[in-house]
């Protein structure tokens, strides 16, 4: 089996609770063996639906989902050899850590020996060799959250599901667990799919990532695409900070096009979303690709006048709020250098952007 | 941390020692405390404490005889009741100084009712010589020895004398030798005559129907409590209702309807002889005896062992289960090793509760009992109402207590306390 090959395939699947509404609508997704894949999403948008229906817990409504080619909607959860972490670590209170780890092993059948040496380097792994004889309550969240990851990597599934595995941790704790999955997922080559509503954790850890709203995927893409080059409004909102002005498509000119605010000001833009002119679009710009320094935008560009109404000390940026064509909440952000403007509020500007920044999407 | 460095007690800033300090700052919130809990307090200990300390108190207390009969004890100090001889005539002058006195305040009849517990007779041989010792004058009357054998022979018969004397002591174990199937004689505890020996007994069939009761409450439990835990949360609210509600039935109309229901014209049997399963000069005997007892009482117990189960499976998070599943476990190995074992704190406390309550039943069994299936508290009810031996009842109570009290340890000692949830 080729490398490229769908591993994991959700092809048209569906699936409704209560017969009326459709959690999850017509999804399709196939990731390849080896891919570290994040589904985000607000709450109730069904990716831990779609985790749930992977792991057998749930059955899809509608709708095929293949594991290594095979059809696994009939086979019951124990056969699928999908290993699993979540969200509040479900650790056995009733069994010591090593005995956790065994239970995978155990059920399988694998001999003492061969258990007793899989569970230590399991352990070993997520640097808990020490800890095989305490109870799950006598760990802290941080500990529980790596022998959860150990047990469910013990018995060597070829995909591992995790659900918002580190939501209950603090933040720093978070970060290094972040690396610490990431790193173990690559070096053992697994294939895993992990859900959070956790932007940052995504796109961090992840090699794709698959925005879900409303039971669809928004967008399926890695990190960088996802954050520079959103397709929709809704993953220009989701993913990062970002500035919406709305308006309607004057021209379109091959890969650019000029919008008229709402307030009457014109801007430049890239159409994304919009095909024709009249159509009426979102606009969408990160913070940190706005300019007001006029020399280093076109002498042609379309520039907006603003007004600053806060300045916000970061630390390692400065955050401006401006007023901007009627909106009063548009953020730039500008890296706290050497030579950084601090604008005081009540300043006056004018503010621009290249055209390939700033995306025309859906209204 | 410069204050544990320096030698002695910790000082407070003004020096004076820091636990006394702190003490005072709490009496205000302690006091305010107890004046909270204080009437309910108060009504606990004149309504439950001070009775029950009194009526355990009732197995040992014994000053009747001694009490009546003053002169007579003193006498018989100097009697050895081994000798097998008669008392001489002192004994019986003094013995009926102390009849006229006691027949003057009518107590005369209450000593012969409690050395009746003793030695049947007592109490008709006290009632009747009553009228005519009344007759005596202490002072001139005498001499008194062959006057009250004439009276009644029974006054002439040393059993007489020796249980009296066996009696006379303040503080007695008598009550709780015959509440284990033993008396008090001048020659130590013996047994009590076979066809007498029925308490031990009793205890034994308590303990065992009521071990039975709890298993089969256990058993029907389990799996509704498992439901009602797995289900969503509108239906199980729904079902929770059905599970209460024969606990808003009064208990005489629930164990009534048992009645109802087991007896041989009832319309269990009635069924299966409509059905032709039983024949008709056959009917099933299942009321009046154990198994009728085990079956109401279970059903009247069920509540209490559901209810703990129902509220510890409701904690067990459905990820334990679902891990267990992702590993490879069957559903068989998921439950066993997996939700069992988490279920267990529910169980032992359904099963003190149920056990504890079962040890003690009355109602239940005096109604569907018979005669074979009633249990220790009925022949507890039997000598505080009929046979007016509140002595040997209150031993009898003072027992089952002890009983309970070393099971509950015994539990703490084998499961630990710490294991049970009530929620």
């Amino acid at each position: 089996m080729s490398n490229d090959a769908a591993f994991v395939e959700f092809q048209r699947v569906q699936k409704s609770y209560d017969g009326e509404i459709l959690v999850v609508k017509d999804l399709n997704l196939s990731m390849p063996k080896g891919e570290f894949l994040t589904m985000l999403g607000p709450s109730g948008s069904g990716k831990t639906t779609c985790l749930m229906m992977l792991a057998g817990f749930e059955t899809a409504t509608h709708g095929e989902i293949m594991l290594d080619g095979r059809p696994i909607n009939n086979i019951p959860p124990h056969k699928r050899g999908i290993g699993m972490v979540f969200q509040n670590y479900a650790l056995f209170p009733h069994m010591t850590v090593a005995e956790n780890l065994a239970f995978p092993l155990e059920v399988r059948k694998i001999g003492k020996d061969e258990r007793e040496e899989k569970v230590k380097r399991a352990l070993d792994m997520v640097q808990m060799g020490a800890f095989g004889s305490r109870r799950p309550a006598q760990l802290s969240g941080g500990q529980q959250q790596r022998i959860a990851l150990a047990r469910a990597l013990v018995f060597e599934p070829e995909l591992v599901l995790m659900d918002e595995p580190l939501g209950a941790l603090d933040k720093q704790l978070r970060e290094h667990m972040q690396f610490e999955i990431t790193r173990l997922a690559h070096e053992l080559g697994i294939t895993t799919v992990y859900v959070t509503h956790d932007q940052t954790e995504a796109l961090t850890m992840s090699d794709r990532v698959a925005v879900f709203d409303d039971g669809r995927i928004q967008q399926l893409a890695p990190p960088d695409l996802l954050y520079e080059e959103p397709e929709n409004s809704f993953v220009a909102q989701f993913i990062g900070e970002n500035n919406t002005l709305e308006g309607v498509v004057k021209s379109i000119d091959g890969d650019s096009c000029v919008v008229a605010l709402d307030d009457g000001s014109e801007i430049d833009a890239k159409p994304v979303n919009v095909t024709a002119a009249g159509e009426r679009t979102k606009v969408s710009i990160r913070p940190e690709r706005v300019e007001f320094n006029k020399d280093r935008l076109h002498a042609d560009a379309h520039t907006l006048k603003a007004t600053v109404k806060e300045f916000i000390y970061m630390g390692d940026v400065f955050r401006f709020r401006l007023s901007v064509a009627g909106n009063d909440d548009f953020i730039i952000k500008t890296r706290n250098a050497p030579d950084a403007v601090r604008l005081s509020p009540g300043q006056e500007v004018e503010i621009g952007w290249l055209a390939h920044d700033c995306r025309a999407l859906d209204a | 941390m410069t204050d544990a460095t320096q030698s002695g007690p910790m000082l407070a800033a003004d020096g004076t020692p820091l636990k006394k300090s702190l003490a005072r700052s709490l009496r205000r919130r302690k006091l305010r405390a107890l004046a909270l809990i204080a009437p309910l307090l108060l009504f606990v200990l004149l309504s439950f404490v001070i009775p029950i300390v009194s009526m355990l108190f009732r197995s040992v207390e014994n000053g009747i005889v001694a009490d009546t009969l003053p002169l007579t004890v003193v006498e018989l100090k100097n009697w050895d009741a081994e000798s097998g001889e008669l008392p001489d005539e002192a004994l019986y002058a003094a013995f009926t100084k102390d009849m006229v006195v006691a027949i003057d305040e009518k107590t005369h009849t209450r000593l012969g009712s409690r050395l009746n517990y003793e030695q049947t007779g007592m109490s008709s041989m006290f009632r009747r010589s009553g009228r005519q010792i009344k007759k005596l004058d202490p002072e001139t009357d005498g001499p008194f020895k062959d006057r009250l054998i004439d009276i009644h022979d029974g006054w002439g018969d040393v059993e007489t004398w020796r249980a009296i004397k066996t009696h006379a002591v303040p503080i007695t174990n008598g009550y709780f030798l015959n509440a284990i199937d033993m008396r008090r004689t001048p020659e130590g505890a013996q047994a009590q005559p076979e066809d007498k020996q029925i308490l031990i007994k009793l205890f034994g069939r308590t303990l065992m129907m009521s071990l039975i009761i709890t298993a089969s409450c256990i058993l029907l439990a389990y799996p509704v409590s498992y439901i009602l835990a797995t289900l969503p949360m509108r239906v199980s609210n729904l079902l929770m209702i059905l599970v209460l509600l024969p606990f808003w039935t009064s208990l005489l109309v629930r164990t009534s309807a048992w009645k109802v229901m087991l007896q041989q014209q009832g319309v269990i049997n009635e069924t299966l002889v409509w059905l032709g399963l039983v024949a008709d000069d056959a009917r099933l005997v299942i009321i009046n005896n154990q198994f009728g007892t085990i079956i109401a009482m279970t059903h009247i117990l069920l509540p209490f062992m559901i209810l703990p189960m129902y509220s510890v499976m409701q904690t067990i998070p459905e990820s334990y289960t679902r891990a267990a599943k992702s590993m490879g476990a069957t559903n068989w190995t998921t439950f066993w090793r997996i939700y069992f074992p988490q279920s267990i704190p529910g169980i032992g406390a359904g099963s003190i509760l149920v056990f504890i309550l079962a040890i003690g039943y009355y109602i239940t069994p005096e109604i569907v009992g018979g005669t074979k299936g009633v249990f220790i508290s009925n022949r507890i009810a039997y000598h505080i109402s009929s046979s007016l031996n509140w002595g040997l009842a209150a031993a009898l109570g003072t027992i089952l207590l002890a009983v309970v009290l070393l099971l509950y340890w015994c539990y703490d000692k084998i499961v630990g306390i710490d294991n049970v949830k009530l929620g």
